[in-house]
């Protein structure tokens, strides 16, 4: 499974980064609509929200409209979306979005876009282990 | 399921479904089942404005459609459901409850019940701010709302199932085209138990996609089930178009998605630590109320027992389900509505059937389990199970069986009278048979199910009872049975039972706590701002399509440091913004209130009008205030030993335990009394508990018709 990964030691703190995923998928350069944010706390280095795919948001979605792909990655359908915003509360990483130009939220699906266009090479693309089934995924073998 | 039915359509109106505008859709569709009429009817400003939505547009329209002598089964009586302005919005948790009011056959007056599903959101997003029925069927029928297509069909319903759990199934398979379908289909059912008791009760359905099976809610009290059932209705149905996050287009969305975000997280980082809302449900309270000796246990004699241990909520946090997003509307991440899943069914029609149970519910627990001495979670299961697909509401159930096992062993029942029923506590197989026979309308179950106050007059006058020791220990007033809290040591909480609407249910206000736990009202004047603020405060929840629970089973971890932290001022606040982010209209906490006042004040004349709603009416049993029987006082004599040295100046040493009763039974009505005084007086009504022309004026609602009902009585 392929999942965004993130070296804070090489990050600069420039956000091209969010500007790249604002783009990518709102053609916009408003950053509060970018899958990734890097955070500067000012102390200690940097640090940066995504989703890491662990699916802990399918399991809090009332419509099944959050599921996991062939390739791992957490999407969304939009058309069963209903915009009730449970997955950005649950979400552990704070890493589901909410802005208020759009009733979905959005998420990372690990585009590869950002990677692509960081400057500084703190962004790559990593082979991860695929996580346990969800509740859900272990309903849909029991019910089908 | 079998699809032996067939439907006929009777009746048809088409209408366009106009649009959802700021929570209205600005009209209501009225139902008309003895002439098949259907129509529209707008919606005033003056019905928003001052009736708001939910029990209130149902209080409103009922007014209307009824006379002042009006009983449950006479045709003009009607059943409305609605949700209101903020019902069917999907950000914030607990938005999509249903207020059903009808005249209820237990109490004869104005009943209204909060209910959870689909029903009253896709009802609005099918055009329709409430459904009002009217009018008796000649043959069952059902009521078809079809929102994709707007059309609306009366269609005779000719073998197809009345209980709920296959009527609910039989239904959506019916009219499901595709699967989506089924997610925008809700139906109403009650079943064949609420045939043959005044204790039916309706069932709520919602689409469950993982378990792929309609799931229910109950709007369980006060027998709305009887009615629908007399009104030959076996279903209603709402099929919607596609819910989307803005299908209740508010005013400023962005305002309730911020506070729902600010409350999903608040669920998601403290639920945990808190209440486990989302683990084991209102089950989480058995356990609690049993430490504080508060859970009724052998029809509200005692607060505790040793066995509730195997009924509290770490058994049901093992028996439901868990994992997963049980929200009875979109969005609630409260997520209270557990289910135990595949539980095969050991008695009646459907032995061996496997199952969903939806519940139980706290109030089911203690109801149907410890007041009745049943501390077996499977037989539990079975009467929750009955219960709801029979239409059966498991609160009077509950209290109702408690009363008869109490009744039969005092001696005042016995094996001949019930039929060979040995309907002691702990007979959990007695208390299922009974629940059998209510439904098949038979032997000692139809008795039973005329609710508590029509056997303490039947045994009276059939068995010979005492009628003062039937009075004592029947837990009922205003004819509604009591729901399962005891309240014998706070006094508020006597009050919140007692001076109610609709009669004994806590969902106007729980003050138990707030009173005896942390002595926060020690004053008549406390108790009764107490009992002024929480009932308008809860009665505004009906009023809007809110569910009561996201309000204070979870709070802000530094709700303790606010000014009054029973109120949950963070969580006020959050309903200050949505109702404002819906309706468009700026209000303030205090509006909420006022909002609550009118209405609550229209049902109390409403209740005078019908002939009800004095104090006389706000009478309680003597077991809801302190001990009736020598074994209730010696189970806790050290308490009430102590109350009679302290507050009497008495040495109980000199006394028998029958002196004792009296002396504490004397000083606990008169403190009753006094509470009455106080809370009239704060809530604006005369000695006799009628609101006085000036509360009417001040509210705004001294409509001609209102005031004239008031002039009798002042």
């Amino acid at each position: 499974m392929k999942v965004l990964a993130f070296d804070q030691e090489r990050c600069v703190g420039c956000h091209i980064c969010e500007e790249v995923c604002s783009d990518t998928w709102f053609k916009t350069t408003d950053v509060e609509k970018s899958s990734i944010r890097i955070l500067d706390e000012g102390t200690g280095p940097l640090k940066a929200v995504f989703c890491v795919q662990c699916g802990e948001c399918i399991d809090v979605c009332p419509t099944k409209a959050l599921y996991r792909d062939r390739k791992g990655i957490v999407r969304l359908k939009k058309k069963l979306c209903v915009g009730c915003l449970s997955c950005v509360g649950f979400c552990p990483y704070e890493a589901m979005f909410y802005h208020p130009d759009h009733l979905e939220p959005f998420k990372c699906i690990v585009c590869g876009q950002c990677v692509k266009e960081c400057p500084a090479e703190a962004l790559s693309i990593v082979e991860e282990a695929a996580p346990a089934p969800t509740v859900t995924e272990q309903w849909e073998t029991v019910v089908g | 399921m079998t699809a032996q039915g067939s439907r006929r359509v009777l009746a048809e109106f088409a209408y366009e479904v106009p649009p959802v505008e700021r929570g209205y859709t600005n009209q209501t569709l009225y139902v008309n089942l003895s002439d098949n009429t259907i129509t529209a009817k707008p919606v005033t400003e003056e019905m928003k404005e001052k009736f708001i939505g939910g029990r209130g547009f149902g209080l409103w329209l009922l007014w209307h459609a009824v006379k002042d002598d009006t009983k449950w089964n006479d045709p003009e009586n009607e059943i409305i459901i609605s949700s209101g302005p903020c019902g069917g919005i999907t950000q914030y948790p607990g938005s999509g409850k249903s207020l059903v009011v009808t005249i209820s056959p237990l109490t004869d007056i104005p009943i209204d019940s909060n209910v959870g599903g689909h029903f009253g959101p896709l009802l609005k997003f099918s055009g329709w701010d409430a459904l009002e029925i009217q009018g008796k069927a000649e043959k069952d029928v059902i009521v078809v709302i079809d929102g994709q297509n707007g059309r609306v069909t009366i269609e005779e319903a000719d073998g197809v199932p009345v209980d709920s759990h296959l009527v609910g199934h039989w239904l959506i398979e019916e009219m499901a085209e595709k699967e989506e379908d089924r997610y925008f289909m809700s139906v109403v059912a009650a079943g064949s138990g609420a045939e043959h008791t005044r204790i039916g009760c309706l069932n709520f359905s919602f689409y469950d996609r993982r378990r792929k099976a309609p799931r229910f809610k109950q709007a369980g009290r006060g027998g709305i089930g009887t009615v629908f059932r007399d009104k030959r209705i076996k279903a209603i149905v709402v099929k919607s178009p596609p819910v989307r996050g803005d299908s209740n287009r508010p005013a400023d969305p962005e305002r309730i998605a911020r506070a729902g975000l600010r409350l999903h997280k608040e669920i998601h980082d403290y639920d945990d630590q808190q209440n486990r809302m989302r683990k084991r449900g209102t089950p989480y309270l058995v356990q609690i109320m049993d430490d504080y000796d508060l859970l009724p246990v052998h029809n509200f004699k005692f607060g505790s027992h040793p066995d509730t241990p195997k009924i509290n909520g770490d058994v049901w946090e093992g028996r439901f389900s868990q994992g997963l997003p049980d929200g009875c509307w979109y969005g609630c991440t409260m997520s209270c509505s557990h289910a135990v899943d595949h539980y095969t069914v050991r008695t009646g029609p459907y032995k061996g059937q496997k199952v969903i149970v939806d519940g139980p519910e706290y109030e089911t627990i203690a109801g149907v389990g410890s007041n009745c001495g049943i501390f077996d979670p499977d037989a539990i299961l079975e009467i929750n199970f009955y219960c709801d697909t029979y239409g059966i509401d498991t609160i009077s159930f509950g209290t109702l069986t408690a009363f008869v096992m109490e009744c039969y062993e005092a001696g005042i029942l016995d094996k001949e009278k019930t039929g060979g029923l040995e309907l002691r506590f702990g007979n959990a197989d007695a208390a299922i048979e009974l629940l059998h026979q209510m439904a098949r309308g038979e032997g000692f179950g139809k008795i039973a199910g005329q609710g508590v106050r029509r056997m303490k007059e039947y045994f009276v006058k059939e068995f010979g009872a005492d009628p003062q020791f039937v009075q004592d220990i029947g837990m009922e007033a205003k004819g509604l049975e009591y729901s399962e809290y005891v309240c014998k040591e706070s006094l508020a909480q006597q009050g919140g039972y007692g001076l109610t609407n609709k009669g004994p249910q806590h969902d106007e206000a729980w003050l138990i706590f707030m009173d005896m736990v942390s002595n926060l009202l020690p004053t008549f004047e406390d108790k009764a701002e107490a009992l002024h603020y929480f009932p308008m405060w809860r009665t505004w929840f009906g009023l809007c399509g809110f569910c009561k629970l996201p309000w204070n089973d979870i709070v802000p971890p530094d709700n303790a440091m606010t000014d009054e932290p029973a109120k949950i001022p963070a969580h006020v606040q959050n309903y200050v913004e949505i109702f404002s982010g819906v309706t468009g209209k700026e209000v303030t906490a205090d509006d909420l209130i006022t909002m609550s006042e009118r209405v609550y004040n229209f049902q109390r004349v409403f209740n005078i009008r019908l002939g009800k709603g004095l104090r006389e009416h706000d009478a309680v049993p003597y077991r809801s205030m302190g001990p009736v029987t020598v074994e209730e006082y010696e189970s806790r004599a050290e308490r009430y030993d102590k109350q009679l040295r302290e507050l009497l100046g008495l040495d109980p040493e000199k006394m028998t335990t029958e002196e004792k009763l009296a002396a504490l039974r004397k000083y606990r009505e008169e403190q009753y009394e006094k509470l009455i005084d106080a809370v009239y007086a704060r809530r604006g009504w005369t000695k006799d508990g009628v609101p006085t022309l000036e509360t009417l004026k001040r509210l705004g609602i001294d409509y001609p018709d209102v005031v004239e009902v008031v002039k009798r009585h002042l």
